[in-house]
């Protein structure tokens, strides 16, 4: 198993070095300047070539990219062009936030996603089924900036019952467990939970009705074995595939909920990075692309290392 | 993002809002801003005009500050850190400031002249300690005029500048003084001062947390008595999505957002929200190319383009929250003049001008414009600037398009029409800051500021407007100067030196809570009156 892992730590440093030359790069191809943050629009030619300069934007790039990458591997992710504050603890505050959210939408998610999606797959081609079918499909489909609006106007603005925006009084740096800020987290949390909800119960429902006709199931049957020990056979061999995509869920939850954290106005990275695109605010920009996608691929290893725990013709494989 | 919050608008009103405001707390007044992160606290603000408006002469003071006190005239210049001022009368580029006397920084230092020339070094003389890029980037360009600048005694200050320039006050109004006694004491580290600044403003930063909120209180030793805040407490909260702000002052979270969308408005207004605007210096125009071979170099074309907009038309688009242009500078400043040339909706006139030039419907002058989908100050560009295509190809002049994105669009801006970047636009919609001559006035067609070395976008040069321009740096007599300002602004609409279409009103909304509020014509505010009730 040791061996296995080691295997799966040394192919992340590629991934990692790609990933470094992608985002590096794809924030340079946009057209843009990242002096407009910092700048009157009117400065002139010279001001500008002057702060240029300053920020080493006048250098080619490549050496650019050296400059960055060799900080990087001293733990030093330079520094927000548009705030002028350090890229680590701006991106890692953002991130911690995202955590919250994340973390929190998947515990709503997830149990849910399996549980409608083995009700689905046990009770396949009932009226049941398909009203499960129905949910996930709408759960996949709505987008969820929409719903989050949506219920914003119910629960914030219609009932007063939660708030709209924020992190809690005092901003996320005052986060703790308690409702005063647990009532912030509420309708963000929900409304991200709604596409790994219909995923994962997409899912489940396919699997557990794949198993249920499997052979092995039947025989279990025939051994008297009870419904609830057949039930437990079926969901350990349904685990695996269900765990690589929770993993791969957990990580879009953390990257890809730009267009939540804005209509919340979630001080997570996914509002960090639209402000940053939207600022060309190159540093943060890759510090925060990175950042999230090393999280990524770090998801990614765990979900194998878990799954190789669980099923060993993975880790044999 | 057009159809988003017409969904939100729709949404809204289907629901069949009732309102549940929050219990605000007695005194604290939280504002939505549309900033998406808090203005750099130091002294010189970014985030444009919103960052001067909130962290800028809230927190600190400069030299000659603009008169914030009346909603019914335009603003003017005050005596702010400086209670006069003069130009020697033999060298026109020599003048002297008196300081106020018993002025002192949060932090108890006292306001001297040697404090002042410190913080014209923190932004001019890269080889001092205090030298801040960040200051730096948002301030140096704001006093081209500033040659140098010297302590006569702890309550005088002398400035020489590069030319004789009597917009040189307008140009202090951007700079704003920070303590040299906390940037010590904060081991002369700006990332240090920066959570916990000090100016001599009406307003001390209190907490702060980035991109997250910002907590302003009370100065009770503010110099003015009659601007100490009546608030506890000020909290300002960026909240960049029209949307989120929208939903944040409905369900009570703030108590006050800038730049409500349009479509949000009627929701507002019928749940007892206050929409408070008023005309200030600012315009929504298109800046027109004029390279040889530029259609808009003649000027049957350039007037014909104007006679063909029916801006009253647009306000019903905008929710009535503008005001059509009669001119390049708002109707109500001080320096509108008397143009002859009447900036109306009169399209017969404009096709019979075109006939003049050659065109018509069936042959009509084909023109390539640059647009953003969005921007800051840009109001609603995309269907602002279909409207216009509309208007304009009913007399004879035929639209493309060239949108860009916003950043890009400033680059664009920058570089100017020559550039081969703007792939041949012949215009630029582009909204301006227009509070003060040289950006209102001066910066956009003087010969010396052709793009990409200044801002004049089109390479406009006329030395019968440069004469003018030159009279407004030379005329010292503020009412002489303005009579000069009066002359420029007329020949720019006379000439119809630009597509002039309107001028935001600076939309704002807040709860019937917030009382004491006067809306000046200016990009700046004063939040001192105001009070929860």
């Amino acid at each position: 198993m040791f061996s296995y892992f080691l295997r799966r730590v040394i192919l992340m440093l590629p991934v990692a070095f790609g990933v470094s030359v992608i985002c590096f790069l794809l924030v340079q191809i946009a057209p843009g300047d990242p002096l407009t943050a910092i700048m009157p629009v009117d400065a002139t030619a010279d001001e500008q070539a002057a702060m240029r300069a300053i920020y080493g934007l006048d250098k080619p790039l490549p050496v650019q990219y050296a400059i960055w990458i060799s900080n990087l591997a001293q733990g030093d992710m330079g520094k927000s062009i548009a705030s002028g504050r350090p890229v680590a603890g701006e991106v890692f505050g953002a991130v911690q936030n995202s955590l919250i959210l994340a973390l929190s939408a998947a515990v709503v998610a997830f149990p849910i996603g399996i549980f409608l999606g083995f009700l689905a797959g046990y009770f396949r081609d009932t009226l049941l089924d398909r009203a499960v079918t129905a949910i996930s499909i709408a759960g996949v489909s709505v987008p969820n900036y929409w719903l989050g609006i949506v219920l914003v106007i119910i629960f914030s603005v219609n009932l007063g019952w939660l708030p709209s925006m924020g992190a809690g009084p005092g901003g996320s740096q005052d986060w703790s467990w308690d409702w005063l800020h647990i009532r912030h987290l509420v309708l963000p949390a929900v409304t991200l939970a709604v596409v790994p909800i219909g995923i994962v119960a997409r899912t489940v429902r396919a699997l557990a009705g794949d198993l249920l006709t499997m052979d092995f199931v039947q025989a279990l049957y025939a051994k008297g074995m009870s419904r609830g020990d057949v039930l437990r056979h079926v969901a350990r061999n349904a685990a695996a595939t269900a765990l690589s995509v929770m993993g791969l869920q957990l990580g879009y939850l953390l990257g890809g909920s730009i267009l939540i954290e804005t209509v919340f106005n979630w001080p997570g990275s996914g509002f960090l990075l639209s402000n940053a695109i939207f600022q060309r605010d190159l540093p943060l920009l890759q510090g925060t692309i990175l950042v999230l996608a090393l999280f990524f691929v770090t998801m990614n290893l765990v979900v194998d290392v878990a799954q190789a725990a669980i099923d060993p013709r993975i880790k044999r494989s | 993002m057009r159809h988003f919050k017409g969904r939100f608008a729709a949404l809204m009103l289907a629901a069949g809002l009732t309102v549940a405001q929050g219990a605000a707390a007695q005194g604290i007044l939280r504002v939505g801003m549309t900033a998406a992160d808090i203005p750099l606290t130091t002294g010189q603000t970014d985030q444009g005009g919103e960052g001067m408006r909130f962290m800028g002469y809230t927190v600190y003071d400069s030299l000659i500050e603009w008169d914030l006190s009346s909603s019914d005239k335009p603003s003017v210049l005050i005596p702010g850190l400086a209670t006069e001022w003069a130009v020697d009368a033999e060298d026109k580029t020599k003048w002297t400031f008196k300081l106020r006397e018993g002025v002192t920084f949060h932090d108890g230092s006292p306001l001297t002249a040697e404090v002042v020339v410190w913080n014209f070094d923190k932004l001019l003389d890269d080889s001092s300690e205090q030298y801040d890029s960040r200051q730096a980037a948002q301030g140096k360009s704001r006093i081209p005029a500033v040659a140098s600048y010297t302590a006569v005694d702890d309550l005088t200050l002398e400035i020489v500048t590069k030319t004789p320039d009597a917009t040189l006050p307008y140009q202090l109004a951007w700079i704003l003084m920070s303590s040299k006694a906390q940037f010590e004491a904060m081991d002369k580290d700006w990332e240090k001062v920066a959570n916990a600044p000090s100016g001599t403003g009406p307003w001390k930063l209190d907490t702060f947390v980035p991109r997250e909120r910002a907590e302003l209180v009370p100065n009770p030793d503010y110099w003015d008595e009659t601007r100490v805040p009546k608030l506890d407490k000020m909290v300002l909260i960026p909240l960049p999505e029209p949307n989120a702000r929208a939903a944040a002052l409905l369900s009570g979270q703030v108590d006050w957002i800038e730049a409500p969308a349009p479509d949000t408005i009627p929701a507002m207004s019928g749940n007892g929200f206050v929409i408070s605007s008023n005309a200030y210096p600012h315009n929504w125009t298109w800046h027109l190319s004029r390279l040889d071979g530029s259609p808009w170099n003649d000027i049957r074309v350039r007037k014909a383009a104007n006679l063909a907009i029916d801006r009253e038309g647009m306000g019903a688009l905008l929710g009535g929250l503008m005001v059509p242009a009669k001119g390049f500078l708002p109707p109500s400043s001080q320096w509108f003049g008397e143009p002859t040339f009447d900036v109306t909706y009169d399209p017969d006139a404009a096709k019979a001008l075109l006939a003049e030039a050659g065109y018509s419907v069936d042959n009509p002058l084909k023109v390539k414009a640059l647009i953003s989908p969005s921007g800051s100050g840009q109001m609603l560009p995309l269907p602002m600037n279909e409207y216009l295509q509309q208007s304009l190809a009913e007399v004879g002049i035929e639209v493309e398009f060239m949108v860009v994105e916003w950043n890009q669009m400033i680059n664009l801006w920058r570089a100017g029409a020559g550039d081969a970047a703007v792939e041949g636009s012949e215009s630029i919609n582009f909204t301006y800051f227009i509070q003060d001559p040289f950006t209102g006035l001066i910066r956009h067609l003087s010969c010396d500021l052709i793009a990409p070395n200044g801002t004049n976008w089109g390479h406009y040069c006329d030395p019968e407007m440069q004469a003018l321009f030159d009279q407004i740096k030379t005329t010292f007599d503020p009412e002489e100067q303005d009579a000069v300002l009066r002359q420029t602004h007329e020949k720019f609409v006379n000439e119809a030196l630009f597509l002039m279409v309107t001028h935001d009103v600076a939309p704002r909304a807040m709860s019937p809570k917030v009382k004491g509020f006067v809306q000046a014509q200016n990009w700046y505010q004063n939040f001192s009156s105001i009070s929860m009730e």
